[in-house]
This record gives structure tokens, C-alpha cells and sequence, in this order.
């Protein structure tokens, strides 16, 4: 059952150092107050798993959270790469990471699987590129048809967590605009936690809605402006500047410490804005 | 050709030239950058029914701003549905719903095939680049492909590091073999001309060269022995409506 519980709390009773855990939100809902409490109280060993690992991971990475990455595009998102992501690949700084990457067809298809309770997923994909002898995906023939197809392994974390822009009073969740693979990530996980921009008595249907029932949910916790430099549509609108800013400020070691120090590790500061 | 035209760059070139293939296209899967003007572009000036499809999850997006990210809200706001991401590829991508997909890529080969996962080796890489994305699926569903990349040495390679996305993969015959439903690419769109495959060997070959480039210069920019088509063409100038069409996007 669901409780409604700071985000402190939350992170507190839910993350544990070694877990796998899933951070979901695709261009749009990023939660990055809950990336951010995970960074503050030191959360070691992460296996972070994501299609899109954008800045935030970025700078989970280069505060070195992170023991691996399960991910299919590390870019920041029309602006260039995630040198944090570089550094840790190219450099091994902070430290050596190891990865395991896929397509967002593969991704997709990994949650889905995992959110079923079934052991992999069947799709066409990955055939004639190098992926396959990179990563973990095996040939698998159609019973009914004969064709090859490839199976993928499903996704387990031991926890996801994503950001909406609604709960009410019994957590029942509602999101809306680009949904992502939000829902696949929460039902495929042992635990899950959602912060939402507002707690509200009642939800209002929205047009394209997801609505998770609160029974699949461990804690909501509300974190206005949680999403930022992401958005959460209707509420909150992309910081596109700040992503063209973190192009810049991320290159360097030195700039980038000095800026998670101050805007995200020492808790006295505005952590929602960013 | 007026004074204006004159003055196009090489980049508003690749982006007209772009954009006159989905001329008659009903829908384009794009990622951001040049290819996302290109089809905003298109809607604009030749084919106002265009579906634009973007890997988040909105279909029949209508943006007035070129956008920064796939995920903008403005994408989300216009389109005429909005999809999750398993459904975007089990349901739309896969089956070959979408017409035309603009891809990008660091490396191309002759057989236009992709690389835009690691340069260098993949366990220590020089560079360590995104990854594959939504590609590899889309090139292989997606009805046809046309890549966009810039036209330099570093770009055309005799090899790739890392083969992310299949072309034509080993030669004729191979996508048929993989399995895949798309025709492949038939076109890779640069700021110098236009490459197409070979009809029977599928090798990209030089079709039409822009305004004021010249063969030796394309030859020049391309890491392997580029082969010439014997009706090459030149590339007809961008008209002042796709040229104002362009610049006024660019500086909305």
C-alpha cells in the first residue's frame, strides 16, 4: 500500500547501496528531486538503469553513485553528449563503470516483459549490427512460424521511480503528456516510488492520462518542481537553456563538483530548482 | 536565380535538398537537429500534410519552433496522439507504419551502414558517443531511410568501429536475409551532395553534387574510393520560397 512520506523518507526506506534502480521519464516527468535526495544521502553501488540517461545521470555518474549503467542513448538530449557518462567511460573518473546497452526498441520491450512477470521479450531488432556480442540478447526461433526473432532479458529493478504530475490522498497516481515507459518501469520493479508536482483530493481525468493505482506503489511524495530542468506538462515547461548550460559547465571536473556541491549536496540550498 | 539564393549556405542546402524528399512522403520519423527542420520545413513548403513522428511518443506533431529535445512540449501539445515508448516501437515502428525515417550518424560506410556508439574500440574508447537509440529498429522497419550526416573524411569511413545501425550491411541481399521490412537507405543527404545505392552492388555512389562544389571535392571528403554516377546531377538551387521558408523557421 501506498504512503504518503517525504521524499527524505522515502529515499531513505527504499534505495538501498548495490540496488538496481530505474529513474524513468523520457525527455519529459525526469524525476530529478529524487535523483538528487539519492545523491544527498550517499547511495553507493547503483546498478542505474535508463533508457535516456540525460543530465541527471550524468551527474549521478560523475558524483560516482554508479557501479553500472543499463541505458540505450547516453546523449543530453539536442545538445551533445554527457561528458560525466565520457569521463566515467573514456577516463574511468570518478571510477570505472561498467555498462550494458541496448536499443529503446530492446529497452521498451525489457520493461514490458519485466512489468508482465515473464522471463524476456520477443522482438525483431539487433540482428546485423555489433550490439549483440556487446550486450545480452540471444536468437530465438518463432514455434508457429519458424522465423528468427531475438529475445530479450526482462527488467527487474529492485526499484523504480518516476515523477507525475498527480497523486490524491490515496496515491492513486495521474500523469499525462509524453508517458515514456513510466508505467512498464513502476510494475516491473519490486518497490516503487513516485513524486508528483502536487497532492490533490481528487484526480481530474485528462485527456491521454495514465493512471497507476496507488496499490502498486511503496511512497508518493510531493516535490514540486521535481521534474526540472525536465518539465511536467501543464505545469512546469523545459528548461532548454539548462541543458545547453550543463553542455558547458559538465566538461570540466572542477566546475561541475563545485556545482553539485552547491545546488545539489548541501541541503540548505533550493534543490527543487535544479 | 535571384541574389538571394546566392548567399545559401552549404548547410541550407543539405536542409532544402532534405526536405524536397518528403515531398511526397505521408510520414517521417525524425530525431532533433537539421533533420527535424528539414521535415518542419517540408510541412511548410511542400507537403503540408506531412505526419511528423518523433521517438517520444508524438505522432502527428504540427511544431511552429524548431525543437531543442524529441520531448518538447510544444511536440506533445500538437500531435494528434501521443504514445508510450513500448508502443511507439511494437506498434508503429516495427510494422512499418512510418514511411520515411531521417537518420544521423558520427560514422557512414559504403553500404550505409551506422555508427553512433563508441570511436575506438569498444571496451576503450577514444570517444565514447550516445549509442544506438531508437535506430537500429527504425532503420530496420521504417519503409526507407535517408541519413543526414556532414560530408567530411571522418564521417565517410572505409570502416566503421562500431556497426549500430544496418544499411545494406555486408552487400545485396543481407537485409532480406536479416529479416527486415524497410528498403533500406536511399539516400544520404550532405552539405556536399547526394549519395544513393548502387542498384545492384547497394554501394552509395554520388548522384547529384550542390551548387559550386565539385566532383574531386567530394572525392576528397569521402574516406573511401567514391564511386561517380555517370548522370550525375547538379542540384537544383534552393527557390526563394524554400530559402525564406527556412530562415524565417530559423528565427522563430
Amino acid at each position: 500500500m501506498t504512503e504518503i512520506t517525504s521524499l527524505s523518507e522515502a529515499v531513505s526506506e527504499l534505495v538501498h547501496d548495490g540496488d538496481a534502480v530505474a529513474i524513468e521519464g523520457f525527455t519529459h516527468l525526469i524525476p530529478f528531486a529524487a535523483g538528487h535526495e539519492i545523491l544527498r544521502q550517499e547511495r553507493r553501488e547503483l546498478e542505474l538503469i535508463r533508457m535516456t540517461p540525460d543530465i541527471l545521470y550524468d551527474q549521478m555518474i560523475g558524483l560516482g553513485a554508479a557501479r553500472k549503467l543499463v541505458f540505450s542513448y547516453g546523449g543530453n538530449p539536442g545538445v551533445g553528449s554527457l561528458h560525466r557518462f565520457r569521463d566515467a567511460v573514456e577516463h574511468e573518473w570518478p571510477h570505472a563503470i561498467e555498462l550494458e546497452e541496448h536499443s529503446h526498441a530492446g529497452m521498451a520491450n525489457r520493461y514490458a516483459a519485466g512489468a508482465a512477470r515473464l522471463p524476456f521479450a520477443v522482438m525483431r531488432g539487433y540482428v546485423g549490427t555489433d550490439l549483440p556480442s556487446h550486450t545480452r540478447v540471444k536468437p530465438i526461433t518463432c514455434p508457429f512460424t519458424g522465423e528468427e526473432m531475438v529475445a530479450v532479458p526482462a527488467l527487474r529493478p529492485d526499484v523504480a521511480i518516476v515523477h507525475a504530475q498527480e497523486a490524491d490522498r490515496a496515491g492513486n497516481v495521474q500523469l499525462w503528456g509524453i508517458p515514456g515507459v513510466q508505467k512498464e518501469a513502476v510494475l516491473a520493479a519490486d518497490r516503487a516510488l513516485v513524486t508528483v508536482e502536487r497532492i490533490v483530493d481528487e484526480l481530474e481525468p485528462r485527456p491521454g492520462g495514465v493512471v497507476i493505482p496507488g496499490w502498486v506503489i511503496e511512497a508518493v511524495a510531493e516535490a514540486p518542481g521535481g521534474s526540472q530542468p525536465s518539465y511536467s506538462m501543464g505545469i512546469t515547461t523545459r528548461d532548454n537553456e539548462f541543458y545547453r548550460f550543463w553542455d558547458k559547465l559538465s566538461r570540466d571536473r572542477e566546475p561541475f563538483e563545485a556545482w553539485m556541491r552547491e545546488h545539489v549536496m548541501e541541503p540548505s540550498k533550493d534543490v527543487a530548482s535544479r | 536565380m535571384t541574389a538571394t539564393n546566392e548567399q545559401a549556405t552549404s548547410g541550407e542546402v543539405q536542409t532544402v535538398v532534405a526536405a524536397r524528399r518528403l515531398e511526397h512522403a505521408r510520414s517521417v520519423f525524425i530525431g532533433v537537429g537539421r533533420p527535424s527542420t528539414a521535415a518542419i520545413l517540408a510541412r511548410m513548403v511542400h507537403n503540408p500534410g506531412l505526419v511528423l513522428v518523433y521517438e517520444s511518443g508524438t505522432i502527428g506533431a504540427k511544431p511552429y519552433h524548431i525543437p531543442l529535445s524529441i520531448g518538447d512540449g510544444e511536440l506533445a501539445e500538437t500531435a494528434d496522439a501521443v504514445v508510450s515508448v513500448p508502443e511507439m516501437f511494437n506498434y508503429w515502428i516495427g510494422p512499418g507504419r512510418v514511411e520515411v525515417a531521417f537518420l544521423g550518424a558520427a560514422q557512414v560506410d559504403r553500404l550505409g551502414n551506422l555508427n553512433s556508439t563508441v570511436i575506438g574500440e569498444y571496451d576503450h574508447p577514444k570517444t565514447r558517443l550516445p549509442g544506438a537509440g531508437g535506430a537500429p529498429e527504425i532503420a530496420a522497419g521504417c519503409r526507407e531511410v535517408v541519413v543526414i550526416a556532414p560530408h567530411s573524411p571522418r564521417t565517410f569511413v572505409e570502416r566503421l568501429d562500431f556497426r549500430t545501425t544496418v544499411g545494406f550491411g555486408d552487400g545485396p541481399g543481407d537485409r532480406e536475409r536479416l529479416g527486415f521490412r524497410g528498403r533500406g537507405p536511399t539516400a544520404v543527404v550532405t552539405d556536399l551532395g547526394v549519395l544513393e545505392p548502387d542498384g545492384d552492388t547497394r554501394e552509395l555512389t554520388l548522384t547529384q553534387i550542390h551548387g559550386g562544389v565539385e566532383v574531386d571535392q567530394v572525392r576528397e571528403a569521402t574516406g573511401w574510393d567514391l564511386e561517380v554516377a555517370g548522370d550525375l546531377r547538379r542540384t537544383p538551387p534552393p527557390t526563394d520560397e524554400e530559402l525564406s521558408a527556412l530562415r524565417e523557421l530559423l528565427g522563430r
